[in-house]
């Protein structure tokens, strides 16, 4: 791999810097109806949304947490900020961001990346996108890609279509926590028949103590397109606990294809408990390629809802856990029309204590004759302490469909170490290397720079303890 | 020069002795064979020298020049310059073979070999070997057919040049060609500072690499050694007329010799 060329921090404390809070504007902790109103009308939202956001805080307020999956009872919703805006204005040019800002994109190397990668990136600094950039591609091909304010403020008519038809704001209580304060996002409406080469890609980060962070993004690709959107998240570490609730909701159009790639890295103190689904229709597919590393807990079951006949849903997913994290992932695929078909391939790791647990579902309903689905699920234990489980529900709702189901649990074996090390390597060097190599048919699919940055950050991490 | 030194080395695996006080001395510029019936030790001596944690050396002591080997973990006895080519390469899914060859080259230097210098030097290897070119990009022995396992095994050893090599049974798997194609490679590290104990049931392979030292090995102890002639008589009569000598061994009749496309040139009686 060309690794030398990228500017790739090393240690750790490259990864947990802090700049100083440029926040220009925050709400106090706590969330109630003032707060609400305060964010749309800073906003200067249409009364439609304030009336969403209203009656999405009137549902989380009533929804009960969530009693399956990670215990949640230590998260306290008043310790909190809900609202946080860092920059009064948005940049179209690099030079106009904040220097502190620019500094933090500066170590995760965002502008080297994007020069060699990226079609467009917008990059979300807490709550709202300061930076936003678009390759004369994207822009000739006329793909709209904004931070989601903007798009609700230039696009009404197509926001407001397809805006919580996907993820209704009364989903779940984090769904309808995102609906009354989301801020920040992106914005994506890729016209018909368009295909873009390079991936969009956005950056985002929280970086303000006990700063909750609630972005929505929304994507449409509409007929006959192919776009890869790819967001990524690291966050520097911070010792009061923080929330993440994102939800992302993307619309498939007949014959389109999305791919969405994303690696969460949040520091391990994150409740990261987002929802992200897309509907598929007729002979479309979505690809959710879904990385989760970082966050003490991680509630995220990426969804495809196979709407439409022939429509084709992927998820290739991966969790590694270390000591103190709880990361309870999966996928979801709703076969409701026939000749639908999906995959889900999942590979989760585990060490020094931590916990990481497949959590799955497919569904194929009455109309979903013919449906095909296959669900792959590995796990790799690297020691006693730690531990996994696996909680796959398939449903046929009719007798013409197939499900596969395959799960393996393995520790890795002394006798692949025995190989690596007779070679010269060290046992941290041989394990990092079977690790590598267990993850790979994830890593394949990032862009290069994304597979070069997971491939770092598990390193960095695996190079604290040495296995068994 | 340099010597890899094996004294009264007596080794367990789980609750029973396979090696009962071998004793077996190698210096750089020597090729041992060690022959003998399966069951006997041969693999487990190998293994043991190169530390492979399932062997467990209840007395004895393994020495490389000063250096005392039991007392190095797997890993630092391949930097001393051990080398153990295995009868059963293990796959490692996801990592391909020339991300793999760079590491353990990296391994035994200070400074990482260059990219370009390691792959002239891998393209070279790889077409002498007449192994397939894609094998660099490959996963390391994922699918891999047994020949193109020892050869990939071969291959390795020509990489990381060590003092000694230990090879199990290399010649296992691989057809008459092949068979050539591995000898020479061995044959081309021969020299003063190159050491090597084969392990294998075929004449074929000691007629193409001839040892300077031939050893039988039975019940746990060398109970024979001498030049190549050893390994014709062996080829000709087998190791029944070692029990006239009064040694016993049990034999072990799910484990028949499987003789391959390379085996004996005498026809089976």
């Amino acid at each position: 791999m060309a690794t030398k060329n990228l500017d790739i921090p090393t240690t750790h404390i490259d990864y947990d810097f802090k700049d100083e809070d440029v926040s220009v504007f925050k709400t106090p902790k706590g969330l109630n109806e003032d707060i609400v109103r305060e964010i749309s009308a800073i906003k200067n939202e249409p009364e439609w949304m304030l009336e969403y956001r209203l009656k999405s805080l009137k549902c989380f307020l009533e929804k009960p947490m969530p009693t399956w999956g990670v215990d949640l009872s230590q998260m306290n919703f008043d310790e909190y900020t809900y609202y946080n805006r860092p920059s009064d204005r948005l940049s179209d040019k690099w030079d106009e961001v904040p220097e502190t800002i620019k500094n933090t994109f500066d170590k995760l190397g965002i502008p080297e990346a994007e020069q060699k990668f990226l079609a467009g990136a917008s990059a979300q600094y807490e709550s709202e996108v300061v930076y936003h950039n678009m390759l004369e591609e994207v822009k000739e091909k006329g793909v709209i890609f904004l931070d989601i304010d903007s798009g609700l403020r230039e696009y009404p008519e197509i926001f407001k279509k397809y805006f919580d038809t996907v993820i209704p704001y009364n989903d779940n209580k984090f769904s309808a926590l995102n609906g009354a304060v989301w801020s920040g996002g992106s914005f994506i409406y890729v016209p018909p028949g368009v295909k873009l080469d390079k991936p969009l890609q956005s950056y985002f980060r929280i970086n303000s103590e006990r700063m909750a962070q609630f972005e929505r993004t929304l994507i449409i690709v509409d007929k006959g397109s192919d776009i890869h959107y790819v967001e990524g998240c690291t966050a520097p570490s911070y010792s009061k606990d923080s929330l993440h609730a994102g939800v992302v909701e993307i619309v498939v159009l007949e014959g389109a294809k999305c791919r969405y790639t994303t690696i969460q890295n949040w520091s391990k103190n994150i409740y990261n408990l987002v929802t992200q689904r897309a509907k598929v229709a007729k002979n479309g597919s979505m690809e959710w390629v879904d990385g989760n590393i970082g966050s003490a807990v991680t509630m995220k079951y990426p969804t495809c809802i196979l709407a439409g006949e022939g429509a084709k849903g992927t998820c290739i997913t991966i969790a590694v856990a270390d000591s103190h994290q709880i990361l309870d992932s999966g996928a979801k695929m709703i076969h409701l029309a026939p000749h639908t078909s999906s995959q889900i391939i999942s590979k989760s790791i585990s060490r020094n204590g931590g916990k990481v647990n497949y959590r799955g579902l497919v569904r194929h309903q009455k109309n979903a004759t013919g449906a095909k689905s296959k669900v792959e699920c590995d796990t790799l234990i690297l020691d006693e302490k730690s531990t996994s489980d696996t909680v796959p529900t398939n449903m046929m709702m009719n007798n013409e469909s197939i499900i596969e189901h395959e799960a393996t649990v393995s520790k890795v074996s002394e006798d692949q170490l025995f190989y690596l090390m007779s070679r010269g390597l060290t046992k941290e060097q041989a394990t990092e290397m079977i690790v590598m190599g267990f993850i790979e048919p994830f890593s394949r699919e990032l862009p290069m720079e994304y597979a070069v940055e997971l491939n770092q950050l598990i390193k960095l991490d695996m190079g604290e303890n040495s296995i068994g | 020069m340099s010597t890899l030194k094996i004294e009264n080395l007596h080794v367990e695996v789980g609750d029973k002795e396979i090696l009962k006080g071998l004793n077996l001395e190698v210096k750089t510029g020597e090729v041992h064979a060690i022959m003998g019936p399966n069951g006997n030790g041969k693999s487990t001596l190998l293994s043991t020298i190169m530390g492979h944690p399932k062997y467990i050396v209840t007395q004895g002591s393994i020495t490389l020049d000063d250096q005392d080997v039991l007392a190095m973990s797997v890993d630092e006895r391949a930097r001393a310059g051990l080398f153990l080519g295995m009868q059963y390469p293990q796959e490692i899914p996801g990592i391909t073979n020339s991300d793999f060859l760079r590491a353990a080259i990296n391994a035994k230097r200070d400074e990482p070999i260059s990219l370009f210098k390691f792959i002239r030097m891998l393209d070279k290897n790889i077409e002498e070997l007449g192994m397939d070119e894609n094998l660099a990009h490959r996963y390391l022995n994922e699918g891999f057919s047994g020949g193109e396992k020892k050869r990939n095994e071969i291959l390795q050893m020509k990489l990381l040049q060590p003092r000694f090599a230990l090879l199990d049974e290399i010649d296992s798997g691989l057809d008459v060609d092949a068979l050539r194609v591995v000898a020479e490679a061995i044959n081309s590290m021969r020299s003063d500072d190159f050491g090597c104990i084969m392990v294998s049931h075929y004449e074929r392979m000691f007629e193409l690499v001839k040892p300077t030292h031939v050893h039988v090995l039975v019940q746990g102890q060398i109970v024979m050694s001498g030049g190549y002639e050893l390994v014709e008589k062996i080829d000709q009569d087998g190791y029944e007329w070692v029990k006239e000598l009064g040694y016993e061994w049990e034999q072990n009749e799910r484990q028949p010799i499987i003789l391959e496309a390379c085996g004996k040139k005498e026809s089976l009686k």
